[in-house]
């Protein structure tokens, strides 16, 4: 006993000096130790996928006790960190990116996007021609397609789909799965929704002809999202993806295994198996149609909720990869040997929002005084280390319909007070904003940190700022979406190159969160929304931005560039700003 | 002894009842709802009536729990939100990672706290003593999540010895786990390699998990030995020529081993929370991690199912710590 003992303690002093000296050294080479953001010191760390903190300098990775990348059979693995497990592999039924990223990699669209762009380009369908009116688009598929189970890939089949997720049942007639069915086709079969789908006819073996209830011009760029995916009709029914019951609490309970073991597209790569919480295993699909520039033969996905346990997982070479990059952590992953960070072209909006039902909010002199009283560009330089850019409309610049002309409010608290005053408000003027905590997103990883910024601006510039906040989800973002905030940090990542996306989603329809109705604004995005011709319709959405930025329902203030890092031997990986981005052109070197 | 267990087994029920009552009434206190954290920002006031309809939030909370215990009779503890499978089944996934890193940390407190506040007691004031004092302070104050990425970054990015993440080494994860726990299953299929990973993973966890355990078992078995060293029959062991290493085991570790198995139960509890930060430090796929990422799903049935499987844990482990007084201290039998 006293032996064994004595061994014990002597290990026990060994970890603790090791430890102090580890502590002792740790303000010399770890400098970010002690800015340790304060998500992190209440415990709440790991919560958030993209909150971090950061986690000091790095070594090499050459030894490191697992490196993942060996080769199997003649290709190579590949080990990315995602920030969640996916939901469930059936594109048709989830709207979170994990799910997306996955599914991206098995199964494929219609169209799909230019790599590493948003000009729409052929996928499944080799052409596309629609009718005059717009509402009938016959596509011609490619030959020669099949499924990873060996069905083939024709017309048929993309109707199955299409018919499946028109006739879905009503337990996933919801946002959180049918999310975007329901904002690019509305409602389903039957509903009391219209839907923009009317049919889908094979009309020939390799042509499929969809019919539409009325013209949209969104109608071929949104079918590049995931969510519009084809998945092999034999795999649906065999596996039961639609199959269910509903319980007594009301929640539907699936019975199936399709979308958890047997997920079966036509892409370049083919799931293998998937432990929840560990890991998710993809195969090179050795019969894929299409090109494979790539090396991968084993792709593995691998959830790590924690944003520094991601980097330190890199540094280690446990993973080879990982999104959302934490802007405190690009100087550690750039000055580090043998890692690198690649930038994802910005397709966002940071804003802060006008809630116009909260006086004096309603006041369009309020609101020209507080976007000439915030100092934007000092924002955007002193908190997104080079990676954001002022943004002066609701959608990105690399969008089409984005205006040059609209109208700019620059920095000014003179003029802001001078504004105030002259409409005849006494100073300072009270307003309540807020800010979300336990958050990073791409367009806002600090939100505290812009928020102060912001309100040192407003109150120079004869505000008196009501301060409030809230844990980000659910919290924050129900107080927001039912309007009790006056004024708000909140923000957009695109989700498909299309303005409708941006300033549709925003404001095609009265929302609690804006607190107004202008019927100008809608009525200019109905009809830009459905205006086929492509320069007409580009014209339209010009317009109504330079309409916003005049009405001015909220600031938006910056565009982002998100960041990935990988290892320095991953070669070939193409940031997409909407996040469509193959694995299959990536190559691992030894 | 029997009657005894019977009874604390039925004094269970209406802790458990009244447990999952208030649990159920706090969870749909708290502010927002499963509904707009799924959505996050893409939610609309529409969408999030919808929701809350298909999760059947928009009852009478009353009405909602007796739903909710109707089925926990039938031993269905519901469906995820999120992921939208049977809580049962996520439970059973999570569970093994979990027990298996709490073992691991109670081993690491253990094995270690004890022979070191014996040591100390041993050698009261001395070097050995105070230095353990010192070492359970610094134990006791890391806050775990500083304390795991410290040890990440000492012995995985600096030194390369030990993964950071997970259970075991991906490539092993499609070898046979036909238990669950990894360690267990790398000696059953005689897996070595896979058994080696296994080891080599839970190292880290299980020291960041065991060091407040660690502190506080050192200072109790410490406090309980001096307790034990100046009583009259540890001298009358001694005078009747009795080794010293017998004394020390029979007499004095035995009688000092008491408080200490006390404070390991009670452990039990707090591992189970800590384990929360650890295993998401460590994307250790147990029940911790999983019950904080339901926290931020406000997934209803997870935290209910989760937090009530806790409480189930922690009451039985106590109830096995009484019992086994019986075993180390024949003086004390229940009735």
């Amino acid at each position: 006993m006293r032996l064994l003992g004595a061994k014990r303690l002597r290990a026990a002093g060994l970890l603790a000096a090791l430890l102090l000296v580890a502590a002792a050294c740790g303000d010399g080479d770890t400098a970010g130790e002690e800015e340790t953001p304060d998500a992190a010191a209440t415990g709440d760390a790991g919560t958030e996928p993209d909150d971090a903190t950061e986690t000091g300098d790095a070594t090499e990775t050459g030894d490191a006790t697992e490196t993942g990348a060996e080769p199997a059979g003649d290709g190579a693995t590949m080990v990315f960190g995602t920030s969640a497990d996916p939901v469930v592999l059936d594109g048709a039924l989830v709207s979170d990116g994990e799910s997306l990223r996955a599914i991206d990699q098995i199964f494929e669209g219609l169209v799909t996007l230019e790599l590493g762009g948003t000009e729409v380009a052929p996928g499944l369908a080799e052409s596309w021609e629609p009718n005059d009116d717009g509402t009938v688009w016959a596509f011609q598929l490619r030959d020669g397609v099949t499924f990873h189970d060996g069905e083939v890939f024709n017309a048929e089949a993309v109707c199955a789909n299409f018919d499946r997720w028109y006739n879905f049942p009503e337990a996933f007639q919801t946002a959180d799965a049918t999310y975007y069915w329901q904002t690019v086709f509305g409602g389903f079969a039957g509903g009391e929704t219209e839907s923009l789908f009317a049919s889908c006819e094979a009309t020939e073996d390799l042509v499929a002809t969809i019919t539409l209830t009325k013209p949209s011009a969104s109608f071929i760029p949104s079918l590049a999202l995931t969510n519009f995916t084809f998945a092999s009709p034999a795999a649906l029914e065999e596996f039961g993806a639609d199959e269910g019951e509903i319980g007594e609490d009301g929640l539907f309970r699936a019975t199936g295994t399709y979308g958890t073991e047997h997920p079966t597209g036509t892409g370049p790569f083919r799931f293998v198996e998937w432990t929840r919480g560990q890991q998710l295993v993809m195969e090179r699909n050795p019969d894929y149609w299409g090109e494979f520039p790539g090396n991968i033969q084993n792709l593995i996905f691998r959830p790590i909720a924690d944003g520094p346990a991601r980097l330190q997982a890199l540094q280690t070479g446990e993973i080879q990869g990982y999104d959302l990059v934490a802007p405190e952590d690009f100087e550690t992953i750039e000055s580090t040997e043998g890692l690198q960070l690649l930038s994802r072209p910005a397709f966002n909006v940071g804003y802060i929002g006008f809630n116009q039902a909260i006086p004096p909010l309603e006041d369009i002199e309020v609101r020209r005084a507080i976007a000439h009283a915030i100092n934007r560009q000092e924002i955007v330089d002193a908190f997104y280390v080079g990676q954001g850019e002022v943004a002066t409309q609701f959608m990105p610049p690399a969008l089409f319909g984005y205006a040059e002309d609209v109208t700019t409010y620059d920095y000014n608290p003179e003029m802001s007070q001078q504004i105030l005053t002259d409409a005849g408000y006494e100073l300072p003027v009270e307003i309540q904003f807020a800010f979300p905590t336990d958050v990073s997103r791409p367009y806002m990883p600090d939100p505290q940190a812009n928020y102060e910024a912001m309100v040192a601006d407003l109150e120079e510039a004869g505000f008196a700022v009501q301060q409030d906040s809230a844990p980000w989800s659910p919290d924050y973002l129900g107080n927001v979406d039912t309007g009790q905030y006056a004024m708000y940090l909140l923000g957009w990542t695109g989700d498909f190159g299309d303005p409708d996306n941006f300033i549709g989603t925003f404001f095609q329809s009265p929302q609690p969160a804006w607190g107004f109705d202008n019927p100008e604004i809608v009525s200019i995005l109905d009809e830009a929304e459905a205006e086929t011709d492509e320069d007409a319709r580009v014209a339209l959405y010009e317009e109504a931005n330079r309409m916003l930025m005049d009405f001015l329902p909220g600031l938006p203030y910056v565009h982002t560039e998100p960041a990935l890092a990988f290892t320095s031997n991953v070669e070939g990986y193409q940031p997409s700003p909407v996040s469509l981005e193959p694995f299959s052109i990536v190559t691992v070197n030894e | 002894m029997l009657r005894y267990v019977a009874l604390r087994l039925l004094y269970m029920v209406p802790v458990l009842l009244v447990l999952s009552f208030v649990l159920f009434a706090f969870l749909r206190a708290l502010p927002g709802g499963p509904a707009i954290a799924l959505l996050g920002e893409r939610a609309t006031e529409r969408d999030l009536e919808v929701l809350e309809q298909r999760f059947g939030l928009d009852r009478p909370v009353h009405e909602q729990y007796f739903g909710y215990m109707r089925n926990l009779a039938r031993g269905d503890l519901g469906v995820s939100i999120r992921t939208r499978r049977p809580v049962r089944e996520e439970l059973l996934d999570r569970f093994p990672a979990t027990v298996e890193l709490s073992i691991g940390a109670i081993l690491v407190a253990v094995l270690v706290g004890v022979p070191l506040g014996f040591a100390a007691a041993k050698r009261y004031q001395g070097a050995i003593d105070q230095s353990s004092l010192v070492a359970s302070l610094i134990g006791i104050s890391f806050p775990v999540f500083f304390l795991a990425l410290l040890l990440k970054y000492v012995f995985a990015v600096r030194l390369g010895w030990l993964p950071t993440i997970g259970r075991i080494d991906v490539r092993m994860l499609t070898a046979e786990h036909p238990t669950g726990f990894y360690l267990l299953d790398g000696i059953v299929t005689r897996d070595w390699d896979a058994f080696v990973s296994a080891a080599k993973h839970l190292v880290l966890p299980a020291i960041a998990l065991g060091t407040i355990p660690l502190a506080i078992i050192t200072r109790i078995t410490r406090g309980a030995t001096l307790d034990v060293v100046s009583e009259d029959y540890v001298r009358t062991a001694r005078a009747k020529g009795l080794v010293s290493s017998v004394v020390n085991r029979r007499h004095i570790l035995r009688n000092a081993m008491l408080p200490v198995v006390t404070i390991v139960g009670l452990q039990v509890g707090l591992l189970l929370t800590g384990a929360i930060l650890t295993e998401t430090v460590f994307s250790w796929p147990g029940m911790g991690s999983w019950i904080l990422e339901a926290i931020r799903f406000r997934d209803y049935a997870v935290l209910q199912g989760g937090i009530l499987f806790f409480v189930l844990v922690v009451v039985l482990v106590n109830l096995l710590v009484d019992i086994s007084y019986a075993f180390l201290n024949p003086r004390i039998r229940y009735r």
